[in-house]
C-alpha cells in the first residue's frame, strides 16, 4: 500500500536553534498519529513544515496526490501546495479564530471552501454548508450567525466543518481542544472520533493532552527538544513508556 | 500659463504615469503601483484620476468632468476648471464632443466611441480588501487566481438579504482573469465596462492604476442560481421620460413628494432639447435652471 504522506528526515532550524530535526514517518490511508510532547519540543514546527506553512530546512514531504501519486510538497509550486491545502489537506488551528473568518457568517465560512473550488451554486453551497453544520452538531438556526456570537466550543467545531467540508484526506490538527473546557472537550473529541471513523480520514493531530491522542491516535510520536524521542502504537507507548521523558510525561498526568 | 508645466504635473511623472497606464492596458485589470504624487487637492477627492487625466491630457483635447454623472457639482466643475487653468484644453459638457472624460460613479448613457478615454476615479481599488486585509496576502491571491473569497461575499449578500444586495463596486472579471473593483459605480453601469473607449481607473492614495483596453470582456461576478442583475429605480426620468438611464431620487418636500431624474445630466438635457419631457419636467430652456 502506498502511504498518504511520507515524511523523510524533515530538519527545521530557527538560526543556530533547532527547530526539530532528522523526523521521519510514514502515515496510511485511515491512520491517526498523535505528536506530543512539552512547548518548545518542536512539534507545531514540525506540523507547520508538513502542511507547508514552513519551508523545512532539509528533507523532503511526499503526499499521496489523486493524479500523480506522491509528490514532495516541498519543492512543488506553490499554486499546487495552495491548491492541496484548499483541497485534499485541511488544517485545524488551535484557536477558532486563526481559522475562522470572524466577520462571516457560519454558513459563508463553511461554504468559502467550496467557492474556492469553483462551486457556483448557491443553493447547492447553503445545502452543504447546513448538512456539515449538522453533522457538528450545529443547528440550521445559526448558520447565518457569524462566529464571533458563538461560544469557544461552537467555533471550534465551526472550524472543523468548514475543514472537512470539501472531503480532504489529511487533517493537520493543532491542539484542536486546547482551551476548551473538560465537557466541551470530551464532545469534541467524540464528534473527531466519529469524523475520522466516517470519512477514514488520516490526521496528524499535535497535542500536549495525553488524553486526546489516547481517544483519537493510533500511533504515537513523543518529541522534546526538536527530536523525536520515541514512536510506536499509542497503548504501547503510554502503557509502557521507554525513554525516560515519556516516562515522566506519562507519569504527570493528574489521575483524579 | 507660463506658472505651470502643461497639465500642471512634470513630464517625467507624466512618463511614470504613462508606463504605469501602459503596463495596466497590457495586462487588463492588474492593479499597477505608482509613485502617485501630492496633489492641489484633498486625497478622495479624485487624486487619482486627476494624475491619470493629466498624463493623457494633449493640448488638442476636449475634457469632460463628471461626478455621479454631472457636470455642474463641485468636484466636476473644480477639476475641470483645474485643467483650464494648468493645460489651457477646451472644456464640454457634452458627452459626444469630449476625447477624454473623468469619471466619478458613473459611466456616461451615451456610448463612447474609441476615440475617446473615460478616466475613473478610485477611492479604493482592490475589491478583496474588506475580506482580506492583508495586503501581502490578496496579491498572492491575485497572483494565484484565488478568487473565491469574492464570491464569499456576494454569498452573504443573499444569506443576509435574499439577493445579491451589493448595488455598487460589483467586482468583475476582466478577460477571464483578473477580479477587478470597477470604483463604486452603480451595478447598473457593469454592462457598459465592455465598451469602444479606452477605461483607465487611477487610485491616488493607494497609489494603484489600472485599466481596460478597448473590447475586453468584462463579467460581472454571480452565482449560478443568482445571476446578476443590473438594477435602477423603476421609473422614467421625470423631467426627458428616459426609461433607459439611470436615475438619481431627490426628495422635493416634506410631504413625500419625490422627483426621479437622469444621473447623467448632459444625457437627460440633450434629451430635453429633442423636445422629451417627462412626467414633471417642462420644455428646455423654460425652467428657471
Amino acid at each position: 500500500m502506498t502511504p498518504l504522506l511520507q515524511v523523510e528526515n524533515i530538519a527545521k532550524f530557527y538560526g543556530a536553534r533547532i527547530g526539530c530535526t532528522d523526523v521521519a514517518f510514514d502515515l496510511y490511508p485511515g491512520e491517526v498519529m498523535g505528536i506530543v510532547g512539552e512547548s518548545g519540543s518542536g512539534k507545531s514546527t514540525l506540523l507547520n513544515c508538513l502542511a507547508g506553512h514552513l519551508t523545512p530546512d532539509r528533507g523532503a514531504v511526499r503526499f499521496d496526490t489523486r493524479t500523480q501519486g506522491l509528490r514532495d510538497t516541498v519543492t512543488m509550486s506553490e499554486p499546487e501546495r495552495r491548491m492541496l491545502s484548499r483541497t485534499d489537506w485541511a488544517f485545524v488551528h488551535q484557536h477558532a479564530r486563526d481559522g475562522l473568518r470572524m466577520n462571516v457568517s457560519a454558513g459563508g465560512n463553511v461554504g468559502e471552501r467550496l467557492m474556492a473550488v469553483n462551486a457556483r451554486h448557491y443553493g447547492d453551497i447553503r445545502a452543504k454548508a447546513i448538512d456539515w453544520l449538522g453533522r457538528v452538531e450545529i443547528t440550521e438556526d445559526r448558520i447565518d450567525d457569524r462566529p464571533t456570537a458563538f461560544s469557544g466550543g461552537m467555533q471550534q467545531r465551526l472550524q472543523i466543518a468548514r475543514n472537512l467540508v470539501t472531503a480532504p484526506r489529511l487533517v493537520f490538527m493543532d491542539e484542536p481542544t486546547g482551551g476548551l473546557d473538560v465537557s466541551v472537550q470530551a464532545r469534541l473529541l467524540d464528534l473527531l472520533r466519529g469524523l475520522v471513523r466516517e470519512m477514514n480520514l488520516s490526521a496528524i493531530i499535535v497535542t500536549h493532552d495525553l488524553a486526546v491522542v489516547r481517544l483519537l491516535a493510533d500511533r504515537l510520536m513523543v518529541m522534546k527538544d526538536g527530536h523525536v524521542i520515541e514512536t510506536g502504537l499509542t497503548d504501547q507507548v503510554l502503557d509502557d513508556p521507554q525513554h525516560a521523558y515519556t516516562q515522566l510525561l506519562v507519569s504527570s498526568v493528574l489521575q483524579v | 500659463m507660463s506658472d505651470y508645466n502643461f497639465a500642471y504635473l512634470d513630464e517625467q511623472t507624466k512618463r511614470m504615469i504613462r508606463r504605469a497606464i501602459l503596463k495596466g492596458l497590457a495586462i487588463p485589470g492588474y492593479q499597477v503601483p505608482f509613485a502617485s504624487r501630492e496633489m492641489p487637492m484633498p486625497y478622495g477627492w479624485g487624486t487619482g484620476g486627476v494624475q491619470v487625466s493629466a498624463a493623457v491630457l494633449t493640448p488638442d483635447d476636449t475634457y469632460k468632468v463628471i461626478d455621479q454623472g454631472a457636470d455642474d457639482t463641485t468636484n466636476a466643475v473644480s477639476i475641470r476648471r483645474f485643467f483650464q487653468k494648468t493645460a489651457g484644453v477646451d472644456v464640454t459638457e457634452a458627452t459626444s464632443e469630449a476625447s477624454v472624460i473623468q469619471t466619478r460613479h458613473r459611466i456616461p448613457e451615451q456610448d463612447l466611441r474609441d476615440d475617446q478615454i473615460l478616466v475613473y476615479q478610485v477611492p479604493i481599488p482592490e475589491p478583496l480588501r474588506f475580506l482580506e486585509p492583508s495586503e501581502v496576502e490578496t496579491r498572492k491571491m491575485h497572483s494565484l487566481e484565488e478568487y473565491g473569497l469574492m464570491h464569499v461575499k456576494l454569498y452573504e449578500d443573499i444569506s443576509q438579504h435574499g439577493d445579491i444586495a451589493t448595488a455598487y463596486a460589483y467586482p468583475v472579471k476582466v478577460e477571464g482573469r483578473y477580479v477587478m473593483d470597477p470604483s463604486p459605480i452603480p451595478k447598473f453601469d457593469n454592462p457598459k465596462l465592455e465598451m469602444a473607449g479606452i477605461q483607465l481607473f487611477g487610485a491616488g492614495r493607494e497609489q494603484r492604476i489600472y485599466a481596460i483596453p478597448p473590447y475586453t470582456q468584462v463579467v460581472s461576478l454571480d452565482f449560478d442560481d443568482y445571476p446578476f442583475q443590473p438594477t435602477k429605480a423603476d421609473h422614467a426620468c421625470d423631467l426627458c421620460d428616459a426609461t433607459d438611464s439611470y436615475l438619481d431620487e431627490l426628495i422635493v418636500d416634506d410631504a413625500g413628494g419625490r422627483l426621479f431624474m437622469c444621473s447623467d445630466t448632459d444625457y437627460c438635457a440633450t434629451r430635453r432639447k429633442q423636445g422629451h419631457i417627462g412626467a414633471q419636467g417642462v420644455p428646455y430652456g423654460e425652467d428657471a435652471a
